[in-house]
């Protein structure tokens, strides 16, 4: 028997050597010179990399500060950070896309954060996001307004926000606003897009987006001041006040601290 | 305002603040009230002492891990190699848990915000027990204002020479760094932390190694929660035998419990461990209303629910246990009759599908079909063979996930069909129900 000539699983009369492929030339990347990072942006960005044993532990807070510039991750944030780091730009966008605090598309003013997990859910939580999904038009993730313009929100459904004991709970660029009802976060919408900056329950005076992520990279412009604010509910404190209202206490502590226990001996 | 009540021989008081006993002073967050309320006191007790003798200090009292697992903490520390040589020679790193995020768990924030001091200076302790010189607090990027309260905090403890280098002359150096999250619960798992703090995708390592050989930077670490590590000062300050007069033999100590939902105050009681939810509820007032309670959660929505018949379960890790669940982080969630049971089991569904990191099959597959399946069930289009289907699917996700997130999935679903098996077929047999609205509207949110 002949074979006839030729590749017989291409049926064709010759197949195509590797060398005959002809590959697109490789353009590199231009590197990044985008003026939004600017000489102080570099700055703290030299400042939060010293912070580590190792540089790579700098991303989190580094892809915080490209938010506090831009108002979200944009392309070149990320080749800022790879830059910075010595690492590629896939490795960057691996890990901003795994996290649900870096935003991919241009943010607004205000980021409000709903919880509507079971428990906020169960007491009104499924409720107020409905609410101001409807009144602000727009989805999860979604900004109402031109993104970064003054009163511009973008809104999200939150998992759980931590504060389940003043539930139904949420968050307005990371500041708590708790024990919510449709009609406070209606009227809390209402403030913020008419400029206006309601103070938390708990946390620091009202900024905006942009603001809050500066601090999240761990560059506080005025901390002595941000750091004061309410911070305990009533019920943050329920039971140390029941406590001290009935005069219950822990067992009382030695005069001094008792003498640190000898190590056992070894075997 | 009624009477002190008089000290009884039958044991600890009801409430035992401790870790809560600052947070009614004004200011408490700052150095200045810490100070006056002895704070960094047990600080300058313990620098100078063998470091060894520590950790058997926290050894003898019995102290577990707070953030859930409740693992012996000074056995933890014990497992840093030492020395000169060998492994003993890399650096240590002491990371703390901040990530809090386990539906339900709302401990850890009022804490790093009422009294941050309590937590630095558990790190310095700690760190100079188990020989760390870089401390890192990894706290949940939402708690904004806990980060500054902690980071302001480490500034004063700097200003103060309590961090540096050699700390009150000891020749003891620390340094601790804050570091913020960028939202992800998966990171609550201490290995996914590790590499989250490295700088990369949030998701569980394969153990062994386990971080106390290979953690941060392939260094031996130890990761504690900060409830845990708060305890520290307080345990050096009272002794073993003090903490000891607390809680259990098995499970020492206080502990603060997170009641939240249908309660009439929910908050945040430090009670002894073992304390039960009738007692509980006593302290929260009751019942929201005097509507009858359904179902609960021992320590967030990870651990089994419990039910009415569990009121008189002592909440510490063994009772918890015997009874079918877990103790977890005391996240106490108490919801009434007029929440539905296969809505919240859906609700909590979809996060772990939201949060599942997707490294692994079962979870991630897992907790995807699960949610397809809940919610045709509560949208009026379950069919009879849903829920030996869910049981199925949670029996390929438990103990065959990567890390606890998966095994956490499963436990709301089948403990809520062991519990409440006729709720979710009657809600079958009535569908497809799509013309009950009356239903679906109950289903969409119970209200208070």
């Amino acid at each position: 028997m002949t074979l006839p000539g030729g590749n017989p699983e291409r049926n064709s009369p010759t197949s195509v050597a590797p060398d005959e492929v002809v590959w697109e030339p490789v353009v590199a990347e231009p590197a990044i010179v985008a003026p939004i990072f600017d000489e102080l942006t570099r700055q703290r960005t030299k400042e939060i990399i010293a912070r580590y044993p190792q540089s790579r532990s700098a991303l989190l807070p580094l892809l915080h500060l490209v938010q506090s510039v831009e108002g979200f991750v944009s392309q070149d944030g990320i080749r800022y950070c790879a830059e910075a780091l010595e690492l590629t730009t896939a490795e960057v966008s691996a890990v901003a896309t795994f996290y649900t605090m870096y935003k991919r598309t241009p943010c607004g003013e205000h980021l409000v954060s709903v919880c509507t997990n079971t428990l906020c859910a169960a007491l009104g939580g499924d409720d107020i996001y409905a609410r101001l999904s409807a009144k602000l038009g727009v989805g999860h993730e979604e900004t109402a307004g031109e993104p970064g313009a003054p009163g511009s929100i973008t809104l999200e459904h939150a998992e759980c926000l931590a504060a389940c004991d003043l539930a139904p709970v949420l968050q307005v660029n990371y500041e708590y606003f708790d024990n919510q009802t449709v009609e406070t976060a209606e009227a809390l919408v209402d403030a913020l897009q008419a400029g206006q900056k309601p103070h938390p329950t708990r946390g620091a005076p009202l900024t905006d987006f942009k603001t809050v992520e500066m601090e999240l990279a761990g560059v506080f412009p005025d901390l002595a001041r941000s750091v004061e604010g309410p911070s305990v509910a009533d019920e943050t404190l329920r039971g140390a006040q029941l406590a001290a209202d009935r005069g219950w206490r822990a067992p009382a502590m030695p005069d001094s601290p008792p003498d640190l226990p000898a190590l056992p001996e070894k075997k | 305002m009624t009477a002190a009540t008089p000290p009884t021989n039958s044991g600890p008081d009801p409430l035992t603040p401790v870790l809560t006993r600052r947070w009614l002073s004004p200011r408490s967050w700052s150095i200045d009230t810490y100070e006056q309320l002895e704070g960094y006191e047990a600080l300058r007790y313990a620098l100078g002492k063998e470091p060894d003798r520590i950790i058997q200090l926290v050894k003898d009292s019995g102290l577990r891990g707070r953030g859930g697992a409740g693992f012996p903490t000074g056995m933890k520390w014990g497992f840093i190699p030492q020395g000169s040589t060998g492994p003993g020679a890399k650096p240590k790193y002491l990371v703390i848990n901040a990530d809090e995020g386990e539906p339900g768990t709302c401990k850890d924030i009022p804490t790093m915000m009422a009294d941050p001091h309590s937590l630095v200076e558990g790190c310095i302790i700690t760190s100079y027990a188990i020989r760390a010189n870089f401390c890192a607090i990894y706290v949940r990027g939402e708690a904004l204002h806990c980060i500054r309260r902690v980071r302001r905090a480490v500034e004063e403890a700097y200003a103060k020479g309590y961090l540096g280098k050699n700390i009150l002359d000891s020749g003891f150096d620390l340094d601790i760094v804050v570091h913020a999250g960028a939202g992800a619960y998966i990171c609550g798992e201490e290995t996914a932390l590790l590499d989250s703090l490295e700088g990369r995708r949030g998701q569980p390592r394969l153990k062994p190694p386990f971080p106390a050989t290979a953690g941060l930077y392939a260094s031996p670490t130890v990761v504690n929660n900060v409830e845990t590590i708060a305890s520290v000062p307080a345990i050096v300050s009272g002794g073993s035998d003090w903490f000891r007069a607390m809680g259990s033999e098995k499970s020492p100590g206080p502990k603060i419990y997170s009641v939240s939902g249908h309660v009439e105050r929910p908050g945040q009681y430090e009670a002894p461990l073992g304390i039960t939810l009738r007692r509980l509820l006593e302290l929260a007032g009751g019942m929201k209303g005097g509507v009858p309670l359904k179902f609960w959660t021992p320590g967030g929505s990870s651990t089994p629910i419990f039910t009415a018949e569990h009121l008189d379960v002592p909440l510490d890790f063994e009772g918890a246990a015997a009874a079918g669940s877990m103790l977890g982080t005391t996240a106490v969630q108490v919801f009434n009759e007029t929440v539905s049971v296969p809505w919240a089991v859906m609700k909590w569904t979809e996060f772990y599908k939201h949060e599942s990191c997707g490294k692994c099959t079962p979870c991630r597959e897992g907790t995807y079909w699960l949610v397809q399946i809940l919610e045709r069930m509560v949208h009026g289009q379950g069919t009879e063979g849903d829920v030996e289907t869910m049981l199925d699917i949670c029996d390929n996700i438990l103990g065959r996930s990567f890390c606890a997130l998966g095994d956490g999935a499963t436990s709301p679903i089948t403990s809520a069909i062991q519990y409440f098996r006729q709720e979710f077929m009657d809600l079958i047999a009535a569908q497809p129900a799509v013309a009950h609205p009356d239903q679906l509207a109950e289903l969409s949110g119970a209200t208070a």
